[in-house]
């Protein structure tokens, strides 16, 4: 069976290669293996997926891999020399908490904080985005300050209103459109992440910053 | 050339092969929940495999025709008379302008797919002209169709493009009883047991599944390890299992990634028993090796190009 170091097969058409190492080097190395992957611009692959520390290739149906593909996956990939903050700043306003931000003052309370103090520790940070995942356009943001983290929901919402601004963990995030979702949520915008007319359809990219303005 | 939607059925959508490779954009695929069945249809009309039709769900719609045009059903059997009288199943017919297309409850499966001698040319968002309901794009107006909706129709090939499956070419199982799966990617995060129950229960379809996952329940699946991992790339036919332990199968609006783990994936020609599978139907699952997989597909496909037949004529 491969090990860690390698890759792994999901299904009879997938394949799955995990970085290794903190969060944010292995999202930057699996952003790095992303692009190497697509300059092969081998023809089996169908699409390139990232996650948090991943990249998922899946192949078109009824094609193999090919050794030069395989090869690619199963390097070293390591972080270190990949490309630092290089993408485009975006300022995202928003209004926290009250009707726009629901669990702000929970948030607030479960890290024995002001509400304002959240806001501040929240507005502070200039965020990286690590990959879009989820749904069309929702940015994974790096950079939450660790006394902000919180657990999901129990029980996840079965509607969170577009444009909330929200924290999952380590994470925080902007849900782009109304869906079911777990995170808690602290805010809201009105600037439009995804809007599959334009091109690009999404705001954000992998690798941009992004910077909450509070109204 | 047009037809009109006079029932919209219970939930009927625009479909072709979907809009892969946007996954870093956060964008599912879409696309007919089975494949097979729409390349099919296509196949039958004489249009390209990826043309778009109708995804119909267990109650059909009822359609009016603007103009001549040939079609065929296939996926699940509907009970569905043309103009009075009915309409074979994976057969390729010719309506005529003013003829009426009526569909009514799937005998079997879930979901029939509906061709058309051209194909429906709803403007391509994404490239694709696949309905993505959840974010409201692609198909018609982004939404499943609705009683008055006019679709319209390009031009189709010469009627000796025309083809019938041969009786029996195809056979496939009635219900779907057993669904193959490779084990994985998240086989440790489960225990001996876990991965027992899971090969060795009967799964019930959750009335709770649509396009973006099928859900099961059933014996839950004992894990070793948490639920949650960094979020990842999501594979068809992946079959997370959230903490309460009821495996859920993503679907062709699936989020493209997600934190749960994922016991095992359902091979690719196994994808249209999935997307068959009805609320209240009985699932057991089957491992097999990705090579075995990659064999099955072959073969399939084989028998696919040599299944069809010209009509009578």
């Amino acid at each position: 069976m491969p090990s860690r170091a390698s890759f792994r097969w999901v299904g009879d058409r997938a394949i799955l290669r995990e970085l290794s190492g903190d969060l944010v080097g292995a999202n930057r190395a699996a952003r790095v293996l992303r692009a190497e992957l697509a300059e092969l611009a081998a023809g089996e692959v169908e699409d390139l997926i990232p996650g948090a520390r991943s990249v998922l290739v899946l192949l078109r149906e009824g094609t193999e891999a090919s050794g030069e593909l395989l090869e690619m996956l199963a390097g070293e990939h390591l972080g270190a020399a990949s490309s630092e903050r290089s993408g485009r700043l975006h300022e995202i306003p928003l209004a926290y908490g009250g009707a726009d931000g629901e669990d702000l003052k929970e948030v607030a309370r479960l890290h024995g904080l002001s509400e304002k103090a959240v806001v501040l520790a929240h507005s502070a940070v200039v965020y990286e985005v690590g990959f879009i995942g989820f749904s069309p356009g929702f940015p994974y943001l790096f950079g939450l300050p660790a006394t902000l983290a919180t657990p999901r929901l129990a029980t996840p919402r079965t509607r969170v209103p577009a444009g909330s601004i929200a924290i999952g963990g380590e994470w925080t995030g902007i849900y782009p459109r109304a869906t079911p979702g777990g995170w808690r949520l602290i805010g809201r915008t009105d600037v439009v992440l995804f809007d599959p007319r334009c091109d690009p359809p999404a705001l954000l990219a992998p690798g941009d910053q992004v910077r909450f303005l509070s109204r | 050339m047009s037809v009109r939607v006079l029932r919209p059925g219970m939930l009927t959508t625009v479909q072709d092969l979907g809009r892969p490779g946007l996954g870093a954009l956060g964008v599912p695929p879409s696309g007919a929940m089975d494949g097979f069945a729409l390349r099919l249809a296509n196949r039958l009309v004489g249009n390209e495999d990826g043309a778009a039709g109708l995804e119909l769900t267990l109650l059909g719609p009822e359609i009016l025709f603007e103009a001549d045009c040939a079609i065929a059903l296939a996926g699940a059997h509907f009970d569905a008379q043309l103009a009075g009288r009915p309409l074979p199943h994976a057969e390729a017919v010719q309506v005529r302008g003013g003829e009426t297309l009526a569909l009514g409850r799937a005998l079997d499966g879930l979901r029939g797919y509906l061709a058309f001698s051209g194909g429906i040319t709803v403007e391509a968002v994404l490239g694709s002209r696949s309905t993505f309901l959840p974010a409201g794009f692609g198909g018609f107006a982004g939404r499943a169709l609705r009683a008055g909706d006019m679709l319209s129709l390009a031009r189709g090939k010469e009627p000796d493009a025309l083809r019938r499956l041969r009786p029996g070419a195809l056979a496939g199982p009635a219900s779907p009883a057993v669904v193959r799966v490779v084990i994985g990617p998240q086989s440790e995060a489960f225990s001996a047991a876990g991965h027992a129950t899971f090969l060795a229960s009967s799964y019930s379809v959750s009335s709770r599944s649509d396009r973006m996952g099928v859900r099961l329940e059933g014996a839950p699946i004992e894990r070793v390890a948490a639920a949650d991992l960094p979020p990842e790339g999501l594979a068809p036919g992946a079959i997370q299992v959230p903490g309460d332990g009821q495996p859920i199968i993503l679907g062709a609006d699936r989020p493209t990634t997600g934190g749960y783990t994922k016991i095992a994936t359902v091979i690719s020609v196994d994808l249209s028993l999935v997307a068959q599978a009805r609320p209240g139907d009985a699932l057991r699952f089957a491992a097999v090796d990705v090579a075995e997989a990659r064999r099955f597909w072959r073969e399939r496909e084989e028998l696919l190009a040599s299944a069809l037949e010209p009509l009578d004529r």
